[in-house]
Order: structure tokens, then C-alpha cells, then sequence
């Protein structure tokens, strides 16, 4: 085909390429006599130049003689064998069959030919009775399929009646055998998803890959796979099926009952979202305290899962039937999990051990912190600082502190009952139980948060205060209009007042600073710590581990692309391949398959967070969806 | 029918370069990679028991050790699995496809085809590595959105970076490579 040579201009790459340059045609041997151009027939029945590609299915390998039904694709030059019809049939009800598959599956079936599976000495009454069956269907081209029987060895061709080459002599075609696994083909999904349109039996598509189209051909005819050998239909088949239709006693009880069960639990679903959408809850402070807590964010995510799961709608395409499979057993595999915790909690009172434990680690924290302070409030890693500044804002938080530590010592009669009822509802999932601690901690570190507040308002206040003083002091001032620094000529008692400012903020620079620093780094370690336990309950949340599970043990149904084995070949038959599913490696399944998760991922990148925590802005590194900004 | 013929990479290791002959529409070309030689091994072993040992005498604790023996176990396990690759071969069917396979030194094997259809060329690319320039071969796919673009450029033998100069050398001056790439 020489695409080669065009290949030094299409290649627009920048590198040099250097085209090899096949030698003169004579030189290549080319094995297909290409037809003279006005002599197809059927517009468009061959492509000039193709070899004819017969795909057929491995369990008929072992079937008796008979007719090839299956699907021809002109653009593709491939036929795509379906099932072999046994003798003795009624070549009318073989054609009523191939109609009735034709209309309600959209794919033009047809009869493609004669399979011939036989004994070492040919018979030539059924060579001339199989070459006789081409003139009652006909099809163009008619393959002739033969097999001896127990050996390896198959022959096969391709004859066209419209095409000859010389006058009377029916031409042949080059033809390659390619076996599939029919079972597997038919369970199997290409990744990504070519979406063929609905066409009319006999078109085909020819921008689609010709794999694409066995896959959708396979998976589209289970009309024709419905009967097997016991059947007592008018026509004898032989596919996948033939043996026995597969089915399983479980999957059919599960079918019947999930009809009721879906309708009673989407019921149930609906009723307690209609709850939780009432308008009681709407009332101040609530949404506010919802909006901060990550449990409520959690149950309503499940909540969403589960209505989705139990819809009653059926899945339209395969992906949302995988992504329901997902949902439903992550949701299981979090509620296992939080049983399993709730077992471990109440066994051995542990929940009154994890309550003892509480206070005297909350006063434990409150005393480190203390010491922090009075540490800081003395000379600080041989810093000096402004003696009258530190006392107060040292003395400030202290009492801030004392004041925690009295709350919780008035709440520790209740942490038992409160972790009790807490612990319970670890059976509603690991990641609600772990929602919990993540708001727990929050609530316990408060008095941080706080601190750090505080810190980071003076601290901002004061850098503001400096860069604005500083302009004063170089004689320039921010143009609010233009948005930029511009000259100012100031008075002499504003720049005396000015410049006296500047000074005390520079000195004062230190301690503010220090105690900025201080409280940033334990706001920061408790927002990491919230930070972890909020990727776990998000990768629980959204890792598809029944589409890893399917990867795992059934690896043909999610399927990346096929590959293709050379079978044993002897000289003078053709060529035959062996068509393997080629499965998805798994980081495409999870990157295809993941579940969408909470949303809540730090939106700053490292370098806006660092100018934040430069400047003293406030940050919020776990916004929850629909946050107000404060 | 076969074909042998052996060549030498940049690095001085043994590449063995085999044409099978199917049919006049099926070749395969397949080339075997230097083995794992058992000098690097010796040397990178003793390199990590070494470092080991002298963290053991700093620290007098036996965890160490036996965590260097693990590592040393698990690097040597995920390198032949994941990195080492024993053998890479081109299948090509005329008016199916092409198709890449890499079989690693532990068994595992990975496979890439590409239809015929998707196939824009097949091209010799230079590119400039380290001190010199290298051949290699590629094939240009095309967009599916638009036929008149290229959507990726897939170098064929693409694991053997250090190979690659000596042995497309030696690819290119087969006959098949004409028959292969008037295919397509």
C-alpha cells in the first residue's frame, strides 16, 4: 500500500525522519490478486487489497457438519461466525430464524457459508451436496470451512461468483482464521466504550475498529444463543450455549426478590431523606453546625449511594451497572467494617476505658500547652521579647485555657454515655465511626483553633500595618484606583506619627510573630491529623472494589483490548490465530470505575498556601461542599 | 520459516534479533534481551548488606538486618517483574493489526495491539541520546475525532532504550522490514 512515502510529509514531528523506501513492487511478493476495479457487484463487498478475516467461535471447532450463520462486514472484509445449523433443516425455517434474529437484535445475520467437519477420506457427495447449498443462499463471498476430524489440520475458502478474474471461474479470496471464545466475547466490555449507533441490518460502520464491531455483533445476537441442543425448535444450532443454558438457581431467586426489596427499601430511603429535608432543620444555628460537621456530610453521601443503589430504575448502560455494583458493596464492606469495630469497642468495656482515658488526656494537653506558654512568655529559645506584650497576650491565652479546661471538666460525667451512643453508630459504616473522631478531635482541639485565630487576626493586622507604614516611610502610598504604589508627598506630622508606628510595630514584630508561628504549627499537626482520616474515609468511600474484584476473577469481562496468538501452521493451509481478551490493568480500572467522593480536598496548592500562612490569612484546608466563606 | 542474527547494544550486551516467517500476510519479529548479569546482582546485594551492617554497628539493633534482607528480597523480585524484560516481539497481520509484546524476566506479559485501521505510518524517528543520535522505529496513530491529525506516536521496542541504535541497525537492513512496512 506504500503508505510510507507519505509518511515524510504527514509527519510533521520536527525530528528528521528518514523513510526507507520498499523496493520495486515486483520485489514484494503480493499475495492477493487485486480485482479489476469495476468488477464488485455489491458496491461495496470487498476492499480491494484485504485479506478476508473469518472469525470463528472455538466450540464449534468440534461440531458436526453444517451451515456457517453469522455476520459479514464489507468495509472490514472480516466474517463474524455466530453459530453452525446442523442437516437436516428446512432451508425455509433457516430463514425465518435468521429474520426474526435479524429484527429484534438490529445485526444482519446471514448464512456465510458451509462448515465441514469430516473423516480422513473425503466424501464427495457431501462436497458437491455443501457446494450445491451456495446456490439456495446466497451470499457473497461463500466460505467453505473444512476440518478433518482429530487432526489439526483446517482448510478453508473464500468463493466469489460476481468477481471473476477469468470468465466462468469463480475467483478465490486469501483467507485467516481467527478463533474467539465465544463466552468470553459476549460477557466482555472494551475499554473505552465504542458507542456504535443503531444501524439497520446489512449497514455496518466503518470508522469503528473492526474488534469493536465482533464484540458488539457477539454481544448484540443473544437472540440466537437462547436454544440449546434439547430444544425441540425447528433448526439445530450449535454455539456456547449449546450445551445447556447457563444459569444459576441463586441468580434467579436474587432477580425475583429484588424487585420487592428495591421498592420497599427505596421507600424507606426517600421517606428519611424527605426528614432530613424538612424545615426544621433549616433553622439557625443548625445548618451552620451542619456545615461544619463532616458525620453529616458523610450519611448524607451514603445517603445518596443508597438511594442510587436501590433506585428502581434499571441500569441503562453497563457503567452505571457497575457503578451500583461499586456503591453497594462499598457500602457493605463499610457497614462489615464498622461492626467489627463496634464488636471491638464494647467487648471488655472498652468504651469506659476510652472514657477514663479522655479527661486526663485533655488535661494533659491543656498543662503542655501551658507550659508552652510560660515558656514563651520567658525568653523563648534565647529570643528577647517585649516583656509588657508577651505578659499580655501570654496571660490572655491562659485564661482561655482555664476556662477550657473547666468545660471539660463539667462534661466528663457525660463522655461515657455520650461515647457509648457514639460507638453505636459505628454499625451505620467505618467511615461514619471515623467522621466522628475526625469532628471529636476538632471539638478537643477548639481551644487551638481559637488560639490560632487570634494569633493569626493580630498577626495579619500587624504585617498590613507595617507594609502600609513602610510605604509611608519611603514617601509612597497605595493607589486603591490603580492598583498600584504610587508617590505621595505626606505632611510633616504624618510622617512623624507614621514613621513612630512603624517603629513600635517593628519591635513588636518578634513576639507576634513567635506566638503566630507557635499556634500555626498546632493548628496545622491537628488539621493533618483531620487531614488523614479524612483520605481514609475517602478512598473507603470511593475505591470500586467490585470492579477490582471482577478484574480479579473474571479478568475477560472488563477488557482492554484483545491479543492474538499464531497457531501451529503448516505450509500450504492458512493461517489460523487465536483471539485472547486482553484484561485492563488495574489502574485503569480504578481511575475508569472510581466513585465520586465527598469533595473535600484541599483546593490551595503549596505555593498559595505558603504566601497565606505568610501573610496570616486564615486557612481552611477541608472546605466542605457549599461552605460560606468566612 | 526462521531467521537468526545477533548484534550488540550500546552497552556492550548480547541482542538476538529472530524473523518468523508465518505466512505471506503474518511475520514476527522478536528480540531477546541480555540476561540479568550476575555482577550487577553480586555487586547491588552486597552494596545494601554492607550499608546494613554499618547501620547495625551504629545502632546495635538486629531489626536492621533482617529489614535489608527484605528489601534486598523485594527489590529483586519487583525489579524481574516490573523492569527486567526478557524478550520483545512485533507481530504483524496484514489488514488486522500490530501487535507489541514484552515478556519480563518473571513471566509476566504485556501486550499492546494496535488495528490496522488506527495504523496513520510507520516512520523512522531520530532521536538525540546522551552524546548521539539513535534511530528508531515508530508508528504514528490516528485521531479518531480527526483522521488528518496524529494522536500518538508509539516507538515499537520501546523498553530497550540502550538497544535500540545497534539493533534497529540491524532491523532495518532485513527484508522483512520492507514487506513490513509496505504493509499497513
Amino acid at each position: 500500500m506504500g503508505l510510507v512515502s507519505r509518511g515524510a510529509a504527514a509527519a510533521g514531528l520536527g525530528a528528521a525522519s528518514a523513510v526507507v523506501r520498499p523496493g520495486p513492487p515486483d520485489a514484494v511478493p503480493n499475495p492477493v490478486p487485486s480485482p479489476p476495479p469495476g468488477g464488485a457487484a455489491r458496491g461495496s463487498s470487498r476492499v480491494p487489497g484485504m485479506v478476508l478475516k473469518a472469525f470463528f467461535p472455538t466450540c464449534c471447532a468440534s461440531a458436526d457438519s453444517g451451515l456457517l450463520v453469522g455476520r459479514w462486514v464489507p468495509e472490514q472484509s472480516s466474517a463474524i461466525v455466530l453459530a453452525v445449523v446442523h442437516f437436516p433443516f428446512i432451508p425455509i425455517q433457516v430463514k425465518e430464524l435468521l429474520a426474526q434474529v435479524q429484527q429484534a437484535s438490529q445485526v444482519g445475520v446471514a448464512v456465510l457459508g458451509t462448515w465441514c467437519h469430516r473423516q480422513q477420506e473425503p466424501e464427495e457427495s457431501l462436497g458437491h451436496f455443501l457446494e450445491g447449498l451456495g446456490t439456495i443462499f446466497s451470499h457473497e463471498p461463500w466460505l467453505q470451512l473444512c476440518r478433518e476430524r482429530g487432526s489439526k489440520s483446517w482448510s478453508c475458502k473464500a468463493i466469489r461468483q460476481q468477481v471473476p478474474v477469468a470468465p466462468g471461474v469463480p475467483s478465490e479470496d486469501q483467507v485467516m482464521l481467527i478463533f474467539y471464545d465465544q463466552r468470553k466475547v459476549l460477557l466482555s466490555q472494551l475499554h473505552p466504550p465504542t458507542v456504535l449507533p443503531d444501524h439497520q441490518a446489512g449497514d455496518a460502520v466503518a470508522s469503528s475498529g473492526s474488534l469493536a464491531v465482533v464484540f458488539d455483533t457477539v454481544a448484540r445476537s443473544e437472540l440466537l444463543f437462547h436454544g440449546d441442543q434439547y430444544d425441540e425448535g425447528p433448526v439445530r444450532l450449535s454455539h456456547w450455549q449449546s450445551e445447556g443454558v447457563e444459569a444459576s438457581v441463586l441468580g434467579e431467586l436474587a432477580k425475583r426478590a429484588s424487585g420487592p426489596v428495591c421498592l420497599l427499601l427505596a421507600c424507606l430511603l426517600s421517606l428519611v431523606s424527605a426528614v432530613s429535608a424538612c424545615w426544621l432543620w433549616k433553622l439557625w444555628p443548625l445548618p451552620f453546625i451542619r456545615s461544619k460537621l463532616s458525620t453529616c456530610e458523610q450519611l448524607r453521601h451514603r445517603l445518596e449511594h443508597l438511594t442510587l443503589v436501590f433506585s428502581t430504575q434499571r441500569a441503562q448502560s453497563p457503567t452505571q451497572l457497575m457503578r451500583k455494583a461499586n456503591m453497594l458493596v462499598s457500602v457493605l464492606l463499610d457497614v462489615a467494617l464498622g461492626l467489627m469495630l463496634l464488636s471491638w469497642l464494647h467487648s471488655s468495656n472498652r468504651i469506659g476505658q476510652l472514657a477514663d482515658a479522655l479527661v486526663p488526656v485533655a488535661d494533659r494537653v491543656a498543662e503542655e500547652l501551658q507550659h508552652l506558654l510560660q515558656w514563651l512568655m520567658g525568653a523563648p529559645a534565647g529570643l528577647k521579647m517585649n516583656r509588657a506584650l508577651d505578659q499580655v497576650l501570654g496571660r490572655f491565652f491562659l485564661y482561655h485555657i482555664h476556662l477550657w479546661i473547666s468545660y471539660i471538666h463539667l462534661m466528663s460525667p457525660f463522655i461515657e454515655r455520650i461515647l457509648w451512643h457514639v460507638g453505636l453508630s459505628a454499625c451505620l459504616g467505618l467511615t461514619v465511626a471515623l467522621s466522628i473522631l475526625s469532628d471529636i478531635i476538632a471539638l478537643l482541639t477548639f481551644h487551638i483553633y481559637c488560639f490560632y485565630v487570634y494569633g493569626a487576626r493580630l498577626y495579619c493586622l500587624k504585617i498590613y500595618g507595617l507594609s502600609s507604614l513602610w510605604r509611608l516611610f519611603r514617601g509612597k502610598k497605595w493607589n486603591v484606583l490603580r492598583q498600584r504604589v504610587d508617590s505621595c508627598s505626606y505632611n510633616l506630622d504624618q510622617l512623624f506619627i507614621g514613621t513612630l508606628l512603624f517603629t513600635i510595630l517593628v519591635f513588636l514584630l518578634p513576639t507576634t510573630a513567635l506566638y503566630y508561628l507557635v499556634f500555626t504549627l498546632l493548628r496545622l499537626l491537628v488539621v493533618t491529623v483531620q487531614g488523614l482520616i479524612h483520605l481514609l474515609v475517602d478512598l473507603i468511600n470511593s475505591l470500586p472494589l467490585y470492579s477490582l474484584g471482577l478484574r480479579l476473577c473474571r479478568p475477560y469481562r472488563l477488557a482492554a483490548g484483545v491479543k492474538f496468538r499464531v497457531l501451529e501452521h503448516e505450509a500450504g493451509r492458512p493461517l489460523r490465530l487465536l483471539m485472547q481478551i486482553n484484561p485492563l490493568p488495574y489502574s485503569h480500572v480504578v481511575h475508569t470505575y472510581r466513585l465520586p467522593s465527598c469533595g473535600c480536598h484541599p483546593k490551595h496548592s503549596w505555593g498559595s498556601l505558603c504566601r497565606k500562612l505568610f501573610f496570616g490569612e486564615l486557612i481552611y484546608p477541608w472546605r466542605q461542599r457549599g461552605d460560606r466563606q468566612d | 520459516m526462521e531467521d537468526e542474527r545477533s548484534f550488540s547494544d550500546i552497552c556492550g550486551g548480547r541482542l538476538v534479533l529472530q524473523r518468523r516467517y508465518y505466512s505471506p500476510f503474518c511475520r514476527e519479529f522478536c528480540l531477546t534481551c541480555p540476561r540479568l548479569s550476575l555482577c550487577s546482582l553480586t555487586a547491588v546485594t552486597c552494596t545494601v548488606w554492607l550499608a546494613a551492617y554499618g547501620l547495625f554497628t551504629l545502632w546495635e539493633n538486629s531489626m536492621i538486618l533482617s529489614a535489608a534482607i527484605f528489601i534486598t528480597l523485594l527489590g529483586l523480585l519487583g525489579y524481574l517483574h516490573f523492569v527486567k524484560i526478557d524478550q520483545e516481539t512485533l507481530l504483524i497481520i496484514d489488514s488486522l493489526g500490530i501487535q507489541m509484546t514484552s515478556s519480563y524476566a518473571s513471566g509476566k506479559e504485556s501486550t499492546t495491539f494496535i488495528e490496522m485501521g488506527n495504523v496513520k505510518d510507520v516512520v523512522i524517528n531520530e532521536a538525540i541520546y546522551m552524546q548521539k543520535v539513535i534511530y528508531y522505529l515508530c508508528i504514528l496513530l490516528k485521531d479518531p475525532v480527526e483522521p488528518h491529525k496524529i494522536s500518538q506516536v508509539v516507538p515499537v521496542f520501546q523498553e530497550q532504550s540502550s538497544g535500540r541504535s545497534t539493533s534497529q541497525c540491524g532491523l532495518f537492513q532485513t527484508p522483512g522490514l520492507e514487506w513490513f512496512l509496505s504493509q499497513a
